[in-house]
């Protein structure tokens, strides 16, 4: 073992997994306890209005109520329990339109990087005229054909951004698909879609899974925009977006209802993105 | 008897010129086959044709490929890929680009006989073992569970090489198999091939651009010029007294290491007219009859 080691230095490279991995993950297994128990652990009940108790400041300021960690909002609800349960919707656009939008996504690019021919050209064209569409606008038309809702919310990620994948997925597909050992494996007598799945596909996941981290930061922001501009989720549901919403009227009296929910979202997507990118490092054979 | 029969292949790009300008020549079972030119000429894109991995962009239009006794060209495609798949193999070029990053080198090796020949596991492992050691290996067994990019690339080519020859193919395709190679290690490479191909007695078309590799393997050669053979003869012959005045000016062109004053000879202007000229009037002929 000792000797064979020697032959070959590039055996003993070996990366650290690094913080941001650590601290990403962190922050999102935090977050995902948070939305399962969020009927246990929120300290308050995210929809009891309390007029007498508007626009309490945070703890630590003057003048604060005690058991309202993060304060209230103008109604006298209790912004970290909304935070807390504003996590579940926003952790479920987020893995599942991530998700969808991804198996969707790099299917139609790996189909039209491998095969080439009249797939890519069909594949391709679709992108392209898909991607001449403004997506805000694209997404608040769809909103309001299918109506607002978590699903509708999903659905309308989904039509959007599945060329995110299919493009990068695709000219990935195409280096890997020139490269010898496509060639030997077609060689020995692999078929077209044995090689796709047994050679391109792992050469291509490390890039996937980068980019599936991305969509669900990106699907946790597209939510927050939509609940902005009031086309989310019914308003008896506390969302990030929508908090920030509200908060945006009272920033000079309350700046807490609007802060608050906007550091959970700009940590969120922060996440997402170092994790996917921390993944890689971690997984991706030639770097490893 | 011929185990690798080309005749009158034609190669061109889908609506565009031809790229290979019926091609024949002929590998006896066993044999070592050279196919030389410069770059474009066409070498590789016989080893292609051959193993039927052209690019999509590139149609074959005439001639016939026998392997083994059959014509593959006439053979629907499941059927050809299933005899190609059992009789031949690649050395591919470049070692670096040839192994799966994702996989560890032994399904790499012993995936294509349990999956498409229906070898058993054990067996398979066991064969990928033995060729490691005879292609000079240093702990087969730890080189198996290593991932490409652990392994530097003369291992790399020599796993290749154990690969090529893992179901006892009757014809490999060798595509400059050591042109990515350092000088040091094209040596032993090419002794390695040599040796193998000896002792399993498998036939082999071997692609390259360097005459004196030719002259230390093969039996035979074939010249290319634009997607035409120039010359085909055995390799005595050819180092004797090449016949054409392409071939000659190729062989001159070889730098000398036993006399550097000589410097280096390019290819005359007026053979490569006289070349260019016989395949021009190749093509009129084609398009004529």
């Amino acid at each position: 073992m000792a000797e064979a080691k020697a032959i070959d230095g590039r055996s003993l490279i070996r990366r650290r997994a690094g913080l941001r991995l650590w601290l990403s993950a962190g922050w999102l297994g935090m977050l995902c306890i948070a939305a399962l128990l969020a009927p246990w652990i929120a300290p308050k009940d995210p929809l009891a209005q309390d007029l007498f108790l508007g626009r309490m400041p945070p703890v630590w300021e003057m003048g604060a109520e005690p058991g309202y960690w993060l304060g209230t909002d103008s109604l006298g609800r209790d912004v970290l329990s909304r935070i807390i349960h504003g996590a579940r919707i926003a952790l479920m656009v987020a893995l599942i339109a991530g998700t969808i939008t991804c198996v969707i996504g790099a299917t139609l690019g790996l189909l039209a990087g491998f095969l080439r021919g009249w797939v890519d050209l069909v594949i391709s064209r679709l992108i392209d005229i898909w991607m001449a569409f403004p997506p805000v606008l694209f997404s608040i038309l769809l909103i309001a054909v299918l109506g607002p809702g978590l699903w509708s919310i999903i659905i309308a990620i989904v039509v959007i951004d599945w060329t995110r994948f299919a493009r990068v997925v695709r000219a990935e597909a195409m280096a890997q698909g020139a490269m010898d050992y496509v060639a030997s494996a077609r060689v020995a007598g692999r078929g077209r879609f044995g090689t796709m799945l047994r050679e391109i596909l792992p050469n291509v996941l490390p890039t996937i899974v980068v980019l599936l981290t991305l969509e669900m930061g990106i699907a946790v922001i597209v939510e927050a925009i939509l609940s902005f501009v009031n086309l989310s989720i019914s308003t008896d549901q506390p969302t990030w977006g929508g908090m920030i919403s509200e908060g945006r009227a009272s920033v000079h009296q309350a700046w807490w209802v609007l802060v608050f929910p906007l550091i959970t979202l700009f940590l969120t997507v922060l996440s997402f993105s170092q994790l996917g990118e921390g993944l890689k490092d971690r997984f991706d054979p030639v770097l490893r | 008897m011929s185990f690798l029969r080309i005749s009158n292949l034609s190669v061109r790009l889908k609506k565009g010129p031809p790229l290979l300008r019926r091609v024949s020549l002929q590998v006896a079972a066993g044999d070592v086959h050279g196919l030389v030119g410069e770059s474009g000429a066409g070498k590789s894109m016989i080893g292609k044709a051959v193993l039927g991995i052209l690019p999509p962009s590139v149609e074959v239009t005439g001639g016939e490929i026998w392997l083994d006794g059959v014509d593959l060209l006439s053979l629907p495609l499941a059927e050809r890929r299933r005899r190609i798949g059992a009789t031949a193999a690649l050395i591919p070029q470049d070692p670096l680009t040839a192994l799966n990053p994702s996989h560890r080198i032994g399904p790499q090796i012993t995936d294509r006989l349990v999956d498409i020949l229906g070898w058993g596991r054990a067996d398979a492992n066991s064969r990928a073992l033995e060729l490691l050691a005879e292609v000079q290996i240093p702990d087969p067994a730890r080189v198996l569970r290593s991932y490409p990019h652990e392994l530097s690339g003369g291992m790399r080519q020599r796993i290749l090489i154990a690969s090529a020859f893992a179901a006892e193919p009757k014809l490999i395709v060798a595509d400059e198999p050591t042109t990515a190679l350092d000088v040091t290690v094209q040596k032993q490479i090419l002794k390695l091939i040599a040796g193998m191909q000896a002792r399993h007695g498998t036939a082999l078309l071997f692609v390259t651009h360097d005459l004196g590799v030719v002259s230390k393997v093969c039996q035979r050669l074939s010249v290319l010029y634009a997607g035409m053979v120039v010359e085909d003869t055995s390799v005595a012959d050819f180092f004797a007294a090449p016949r054409h005045a392409y071939s000659a000016a190729l062989l001159a062109a070889t730098p000398k290491y036993t006399d550097p004053a000589a410097g280096l000879q390019p290819v005359p202007d007026a053979v490569i007219a006289q070349v260019r000229a016989e395949v021009a009037a190749f093509d009129r002929g084609t398009r004529h009859g």
